[in-house]
């Protein structure tokens, strides 16, 4: 007996039909906005990866490269006549503080010092005079060589010409927590983002999720900007933690403005989730994403001065830094929170940010696959 | 009685090269319960996603309810319930709030309470999804497609995987679901669920329709409602080509076949078979080893048409 031809012979439960409800436009986005909430805050990984991480690795940091003294100079006489001379200058002269130095013969000095364990190396001439052998690669041999070169010249009776006088500054602002601080959170916004958004879809079109939702009425842009609103809000979250640590635990100064600083945050978070979706556009697989992602943030952590200024690198590369997305967020940032320099100052970096999100968003809905 | 869904010379090649679907028709009534059995690998899937409207025919033409892909498919979606052949819902989300998200994308969409008692499913209305059973997931994934109290329900593989208790809940959901006067199509590899649940099938292979009915028409078809099987000893007479072809002067046989290392015959009326059967193997001097009968099935049916069975390993 087929179903058609079975009347309705069932009895029993009627089920009470509560009145039908209807939907708003913007009862979809709303919701989709609402799972995936839901989801991250089940998700304690993402809790981690997201929250306690950059706390954890700027509190580290921060302890690992917190101002101290410079260290000595370690410097190598090698023994012979006037080596002794040169040691008694040295222990007379006012940097005496400064520079450790050692007398011992040519062979262990020089295996000294390639080691590393000197910065110079002198070798009295025999004829009254010294020879400074020093790398001028290594910052710290350059520094001894004028240190001690200093040192010898002023003991030995040398008057300075010019009166100067020397003044320290180790004011918050200048610190390297504070260079740190707004570089993590520039990476922090691009990691979340690219993994916020990318990871999620490619997650989702693998479990034919993606699938699912477009065989339902659901607007497809009411879903991707639910993607990035939820980035939005994250974004809030991840800012507001590190800036309270930096405030709290190395009593940074935030100069620029909360609205200033939230502003470049969503920048700087929907352009990441620009890039993020296009380089999800058309990945199958969670594995062939990831290779993606490392390979665009790769250039970016870096050169675009998380950890220390991109001014190291060689001029002619630096207009190419300069274009990254990641080094525009981390300078608006730094100009922000250290500077208090006005957004609209700015512009250039903004704009470098907003072509980067623009761009990335028009290519990901030209090549993105639903399912 | 209207025409739900149709299709004309249905084609999708797959990067060029694979033909999964061959010029396909298919005509499926209002209120019908129509269902896709094939084998693997038939084109069932594509076929049914063509006509979800998530999959681009390569040529051909579809229809549901009148209307087409092409102009008016925001407003078709409204209508039509899907459950993939397998979709993993987020496991972090609740049943309800997965209901809830799906009801959110339509116009009116039912109550979510509603949907959860008919499924039976408001015990686990605050489970997480990743707490299921399989038998509960795929309840719930045919909730979400009820929930916008659809017109046309599609199901891809419905009940693969389920024991043999969900299985038969799903069936007495999708049954009520047509008794509030709704269409179904749904693709299965099972035999028994085409033949208990479907009012009308086609039967795909190669992605093409090689026979279409309602079940008992099928297997009218067929020329014998009944299946002799047998084995005798001796000779190698259960599968030689020849051998075989001799049982088929036995009276009342529509057509011979070996299967599984027996003779299987269709025949019209079993009572005119079985005694020249007997006597036939008595006078050849060998002994009978096997001898069952039975109603004939829609394997049956496929393996006629197709020299295969519909599951082979």
């Amino acid at each position: 007996m087929s179903v058609a031809e079975q009347t309705r012979l069932v009895e029993g439960k009627i089920p009470q039909s509560r009145p039908p409800r209807r939907n708003g436009r913007w009862a979809g986005y709303l919701h989709l906005l609402g799972a995936r909430m839901l989801e991250l805050k089940r998700e304690p990984e993402v809790v981690f990866w997201v929250f306690v991480f950059p706390l954890l690795l700027a509190a580290g940091l921060g302890i690992a490269f917190r101002n101290k003294p410079a260290d000595a100079s370690s410097v190598a006489i090698v023994a012979g006549a006037g080596a002794q001379e040169a040691q008694a200058l040295l222990r007379r002269s006012p940097q005496h503080d400064s520079i450790k130095a050692e007398e011992l013969d040519a062979d262990a000095a020089r295996k000294g010092f390639r080691l590393g364990k000197f910065d110079l190396m002198i070798e009295p001439d025999g004829a009254g005079g010294l020879r400074y052998l020093y790398d001028p690669a290594r910052p710290e041999s350059v520094l001894a060589r004028a240190q001690v070169n200093d040192a010898l010249q002023a003991a030995a009776g040398r008057k300075d010409v010019v009166a100067t006088t020397p003044v320290t500054s180790s004011e918050p602002g200048s610190r390297y927590i504070d260079f740190l601080i707004p570089g993590l959170l520039g990476m922090n916004l691009m990691n979340s983002g690219m993994w916020g958004i990318g990871f999620a879809l490619v997650d989702m079109r693998q479990r034919k999720l993606l699938k699912r939702f477009v065989g339902t009425p659901m607007r497809r842009s009411d879903f991707l900007l639910a993607l990035m609103s939820s980035r939005l809000v994250l974004m809030i979250i991840e800012i507001g933690l590190l800036l309270t640590l930096g405030v709290i635990v190395f009593h940074m100064r935030v100069l620029g403005s909360l609205f200033a600083i939230l502003f470049l945050g969503a920048m700087g978070a929907l352009c990441f989730g620009g890039v993020g979706l296009v380089t999800a556009s058309r990945a199958q697989k969670i594995e062939s994403v990831s290779g993606l992602m490392n390979l665009v943030m790769m250039p970016m952590w870096i050169f675009s001065g998380v950890f220390f200024s991109y001014e190291r690198f060689p001029a002619v590369i630096r207009p190419l830094i300069k274009a990254l997305p990641l080094t525009a967020l981390n300078d608006s940032l730094r100009a922000s929170i250290l500077e208090g320099t006005p957004l609209i100052h700015q512009w250039p970096r903004l704009l470098v940010m907003f072509l980067w999100g623009a761009i990335s968003f028009v290519l990901a809905l030209k090549w993105f696959r639903w399912a | 009685m209207a025409v739900a869904i149709q299709c004309r010379d249905l084609r999708k090649t797959y990067d060029g090269k694979v033909e999964a679907v061959r010029g396909l028709n298919l005509e499926i009534q209002t209120g019908e319960c129509f269902g896709l059995l094939g084998p693997n690998g038939a084109g069932k899937t594509t076929t049914i996603e063509i006509l979800e409207g998530l999959l681009e025919p390569t040529s051909g033409e579809v229809s549901i309810l009148g209307h087409t892909w092409r102009e008016n498919a925001r407003e078709m979606r409204e209508w039509l319930g899907i459950s993939l052949q397998e979709t993993r819902l987020s496991e972090k989300l609740t049943v309800r709030e997965t209901i809830e998200l799906f009801a959110s994308f339509y116009r009116e969409p039912r109550s979510s309470e509603d949907v959860l008692a008919e499924l039976q499913l408001t015990e686990k209305a605050d489970s997480w999804v990743g707490k299921l059973s399989g038998g509960q997931r795929q309840r719930l994934a045919v909730a979400t497609a009820l929930v916008c109290n659809p017109k046309i329900l599609f199901l891809d593989e419905p009940t693969t995987g389920l024991d043999p208790q969900s299985r038969r809940q799903l069936w007495d959901i999708v049954r009520e679901f047509q008794r509030g006067g709704g269409t179904v199509l749904l693709t299965t590899h099972y035999m028994d669920e085409a033949e208990r649940l479907c009012d009308r099938l086609a039967i795909v292979d190669q992605g093409q329709v090689i026979a279409e009915g309602s079940p008992a028409e099928l297997i009218e078809r067929l020329g014998g409602h009944h299946v002799v099987e047998f084995a005798v000893s001796g000779r190698n007479g259960n599968s030689d080509g020849v051998a075989l072809e001799a049982w088929r002067v036995l009276p009342s046989v529509e057509s011979v076949r070996e299967n599984d290392g027996m003779v299987a015959l269709n025949v019209k009326e079993p009572h005119l078979t079985i005694p020249a059967l007997l006597e036939a193997v008595g006078k050849q001097g060998s002994k009978l080893q096997h001898l069952t009968t039975r109603q004939a099935s829609l394997e049956d049916v496929f393996v006629r048409l197709t020299g295969r069975h519909l599951r082979e390993e």
